[in-house]
């Protein structure tokens, strides 16, 4: 990306603002004070019938302010980091808490605690890249797709930030990050559609070509599907389905304010899924895309969430982890937060089987590639349901014999890692809504699928 | 602000782009939470940049910046135009853009008592009275009580000479009681999942009455822990307009977005089974589906005095008599099907495109049954209440809900009490079974403040006018 006004991706020039804003803030009768900057740059190019239709970039800066004063908080956000647009936060996080009344069992800000360097997690590749280097990755997927006789749909984006957490409690934090993710959607002339999609640290790293074709190979497929009852089903999900099975365990599971407020599933100890699933929060795996320190400046641990199947640890923020007499783990979000610390950085254990080899387990199910537009129906059993999308296919003898239509699933996502009973070797990196996971493919025993999608 | 907007359109133009606008947006929100008594969160917020939109070579490009100053006003307007040649090396057909008059003027969203400038002291003591009548009920694990608010100051500038400036506010509110025994876990908000929300100022939140329904939801949540599974089935089911909103947004609203139909969306939010051909003639439901996009509605979340490429707010219809007539649709994709743009481009904030986003999308009342009418007149029923969980395919075909509660009618009477009921179906066979529609005496606006679209993402805020209907045949009670 192209020098802009701002900080880029310099984290030094991060961490200066932060410190400004902590003194601004002092300097007005804060006890303590916080800040938090993320500064950067993305872009992202936007493909739909096989030509760029949408193609952006931007620079921004947000800045969070906890404004603390005896047990009184104030949080205040901005997008600007000139001298009016800190005086102005400054104000405003300092009238916020000399409003509000004292949190009884407010911890204080986390202890300054030193973060290991995290060169992995930048690429000046991705750093540097064009509108054209998009471009180009744009086109090499259109060629796949018009190679095979389908249509490519999808984008290809960047992202360049620095990152910094400056408190009064001596916390010095930064760092810089970069992602870029490519994806596409294929659709063939005969109601065919394939996905595939690679994240990566650097941008020149993804292979827009391989991709493409992954794709297109799939639409291809998956043309003229038919109709198959709803039932039970054992399943083979790909790495794009699984993804979201790890997501929603973390979201409505693995997070200690879900488990203090009695609506996770988990107990520590509690066996939930079979002895092949080990799931941890990884942040450093260079698998990954990854993160040093939380929104709290506390560095992030390791946690063993599952470990062969059974309930181990749980991220905590500062708040929840006060709470329980213990440290945080480092996965708080940006405060004023309601909703907990999460894990964003999930990492599967891989298996050892190929993806031949799992579907060579199936006698009679589904080969399924992704899931799409889940949400819950029983947040502590973690029911869930959604459809499937791009390529969804009968297994017969432990062979694909052919595409059928769309299935809705009402299904606890609990039973499916219960239920794993294989385990692919190969793993890939695929950005969910909780950050970057590392996921393998698994076999599961028994899915259920409770309707099917109209041909209209 | 015309220094800036008119510096970068100049120098866009300078540099060969044929069309350009740009957007200028000053963003300030706040929100008060409250969890179980406790002050969770205060925040407040504000935001400010601009983007600049251009058509080059018939190819877009956009680029935006949080640094408003003449300078960043020419480096962002060239990075525009350098980011729409490289869309043009992957191009197929060249953009077009219908030919709407220059807008010009002002708009305000009607406010008479301004959100921001409510003491927050008094904000946080009307949701803490509301969370304490909460706390009043037995058996209540953990309460929350929200408060939201955002206003944009928004001014866009085009090449053709348009120039408008809008302050659009919007705000909600919202409690909930959780009540939970092992692994049941049952949630009871009013007025709405998430709070209501509507353009509007602080009058608003006073008319919500958190404290006078606080007691009601909570004894609600408490009950639904003991209240049977609904069991499968094909009933008549009624629903109620905290459900109909939702059942609207996501079975109308989104798959009459144009720019799905075109599938510029597919890569992310999915395409549409109304696809152009199906235009004027699909039956897409019965005779009483009367529904319109509607920017010029008070109090919608989707009003506004112009879209986000400088076209007037309109009434647009979806669906005439049960027949699919209309799509929300922008100055590019309207000339596609013969039509001018219906204004439906937003944006979410100065550092994004604008998408074709729903306005508000209103199911007409109908003039001879109230709501309560519609109740009294089904004799073997259930009525849902209150959307929970909501899911449907990518092409907006089969889809699946969930309720808070939902309550058995027996002989036009409401009675027993279910937990975790859910209806699935098929779109247009749902609209099709629709035999009644209530009156305007239960029409009212609903908010959609978290609609997710476009990469990279876009919250959008989207209204929804609904009275409440009745449906046949459906199926319920779905099993994991």
């Amino acid at each position: 990306m192209s020098a802009t006004h701002g900080i880029g991706g310099d984290p030094e020039e991060a961490l200066e603002l932060a410190r400004r804003v902590v003194q601004a803030a002092e300097a007005v009768g804060a006890d303590e004070a916080e800040a938090l900057v993320v500064a950067g740059e993305s872009a992202l190019t936007r493909f739909a019938n096989s030509e760029i239709h949408q193609n952006v970039a931007s620079t921004e800066v947000y800045v969070n302010l906890r404004f603390v004063r005896g047990k009184r908080v104030g949080v205040a956000s901005t997008g600007r980091m000139d001298v009016e647009g800190v005086r102005a936060l400054v104000e405003r996080a300092g009238a916020i808490a000399a409003h509000v009344d004292e949190l009884e069992d407010w911890p204080g800000l986390p202890e300054a605690d030193a973060t290991a360097p995290l060169p992995q997690a930048w690429s000046d590749n991705t750093a540097q890249a064009s509108p054209e280097l998009r471009a180009e990755g744009a086109r090499a997927v259109i060629a796949a797709a018009d190679e095979a006789g389908v249509t490519a749909f999808g984008s290809f984006s960047h992202d360049a930030e620095a990152l910094a957490v400056a408190s009064s409690k001596g916390t010095a934090v930064a760092e810089r990050r970069t992602s870029s993710q490519l994806l596409t959607v294929t659709m063939g002339p005969d109601k065919g559609t394939g996905y595939a999609e690679q994240c990566h640290v650097d941008a020149t790293a993804v292979d827009a070509t391989a991709i493409g074709h992954e794709a297109a190979q799939l639409a291809c497929a998956s043309a003229n599907p038919v109709e198959l009852a709803p039932g039970d089903y054992p399943v083979v999900l790909t790495s794009y389905a699984v993804v979201d099975v790890v997501d929603m365990l973390g979201y409505l599971g693995f997070t200690a304010l879900a488990v203090q407020e009695d609506r996770s599933f988990y107990e520590p100890g509690k066996r939930v899924g079979s002895t092949l699933v080990s799931l941890a929060d990884d942040s450093r795996d260079p698998a990954g895309l990854p993160v040093g320190f939380d929104a709290e400046g506390v560095p992030k641990q390791r946690l063993e969430l599952l470990a062969n199947g059974v309930c181990r640890d749980l991220p905590f923020d500062t708040q929840t982890a006060a709470r329980v007499g213990r440290r945080s783990t480092g996965h708080g979000l940006p405060a004023p937060n309601p909703y907990g610390p999460f894990p964003t950085n999930m990492v599967m254990a891989a298996g050892d089987q190929s993806i031949e080899e799992l579907i060579g387990g199936i006698d009679r199910g589904l080969l399924v590639t992704r899931f799409w537009y889940t949400n819950p129906v029983h947040q502590k059993k973690v029911i869930i349901t959604g459809m499937t999308r791009d390529g969804t296919f009968l297994v017969e003898g432990g062979r694909i014999v052919g595409p059928v239509r769309n299935l809705r699933f009402t299904q606890s996502y609990l039973d499916v890692v219960a239920g794993v009973e294989a385990v692919s070797r190969e793993r890939r990196c695929i950005k969910g809504f909780l950050g970057g996971s590392v996921v393998p493919a698994v076999r599961v025993s028994s899915f259920t699928f409770t309707g099917v999608t109209a041909d209209n | 602000m015309r220094d800036l907007t008119s510096r970068a359109l100049d120098t866009a133009s300078a540099l060969g782009a044929a069309y350009a606008d740009v957007r200028v947006v000053r963003r300030v929100e706040e929100s008060i939470t409250i969890k179980t008594g406790r002050l969770e969160g205060v925040a407040g917020g504000e935001s400010e940049g601009f983007g600049v939109r251009v058509l080059v070579d018939g190819a877009w490009g956009f680029a935006a910046s949080h640094h408003l100053s003449p300078a960043e006003a020419d480096r962002v307007a060239a990075e525009a135009v350098r980011i729409a040649r490289a869309s043009a090396t992957a191009l197929r057909t060249p953009v077009r853009l219908d030919d709407r008059p220059p807008a010009q003027g002002r708009y305000e969203t009607p406010v008479r008592e301004d959100p921001f400038a409510v003491p927050l002291d008094h904000k946080i003591a009307d949701l803490m009275a509301a969370d304490a009548s909460l706390r009043h009920v037995d058996g209540i694990a953990w309460t929350e009580t929200t408060f939201g608010a955002q206003r944009e100051d928004k001014t866009f500038a085009a090449s053709d000479g348009s120039y408008t400036q809008q302050l659009i506010t919007h705000v909600g509110a919202g409690l909930e009681a959780n009540a939970i025994d092992g692994d049941e876990h049952q949630r009871r908000s009013y007025p709405d999942n998430g709070g209501a929300w509507a353009s509007a100022g602080y009058e608003f939140i006073r008319g919500l009455d958190l404290v006078g329904n606080a007691e009601r939801v909570a004894s609600e949540a408490r009950e639904l822990l003991t209240a049977p599974p609904l069991p499968p089935g094909t009933r008549t089911i009624v629903l109620h307009p905290s459900q109909l909103y939702m059942q609207v947004h996501e079975s109308c609203g989104h798959p009459t977005e144009l720019d799905r139909a075109y599938g510029t969306e597919a890569s992310y939010a999915g395409t549409s089974f109304l696809t152009p051909d199906l235009l004027g003639e699909f039956r897409y439901g019965s005779e009483l589906c009367d529904i319109v996009a509607d920017a010029t509605v008070e109090g919608g979340l989707g009003s506004f005095g112009w879209d986000d490429e400088g076209v007037a707010a309109q009434r647009v219809p979806l669906i005439k008599e049960g027949i699919f007539v209309g799509y929300l649709s922008s100055r590019e994709t309207a000339p596609r099907i013969g039509r001018q743009s219906g204004g439906a481009m937003r944006a979410d904030g100065w550092n994004r495109i604008p998408l074709i986003r729903m306005t508000n999308v209103n199911l007409l009342p109908r003039d001879g049954m109230t709501f309560d009418d519609i109740v009294a007149d089904t004799d073997d029923g259930l009525l849902f209440e209150t959307n929970r969980s909501w899911s449907i395919d990518d092409r907006r075909l089969n889809f699946q809900f969930g309720t808070e509660v939902c309550r058995e009618i027996k002989g036009g009477k409401v009675g027993r009490l279910y937990r975790n009921a859910t209806y699935t179906g098929i779109t247009y066979e749902l609209w099709r079974s629709m035999d009644a529609v209530g009156d305007a005496s239960s029409w009212k606006m609903w908010g959609t403040p978290n609609c997710g679209k476009g990469e990279p993402g876009q919250s959008g805020h989207v209204g929804h006018g609904v009275s409440g209907a009745r449906f046949r045949n459906v199926r319920v009670g779905v099993v994991a």
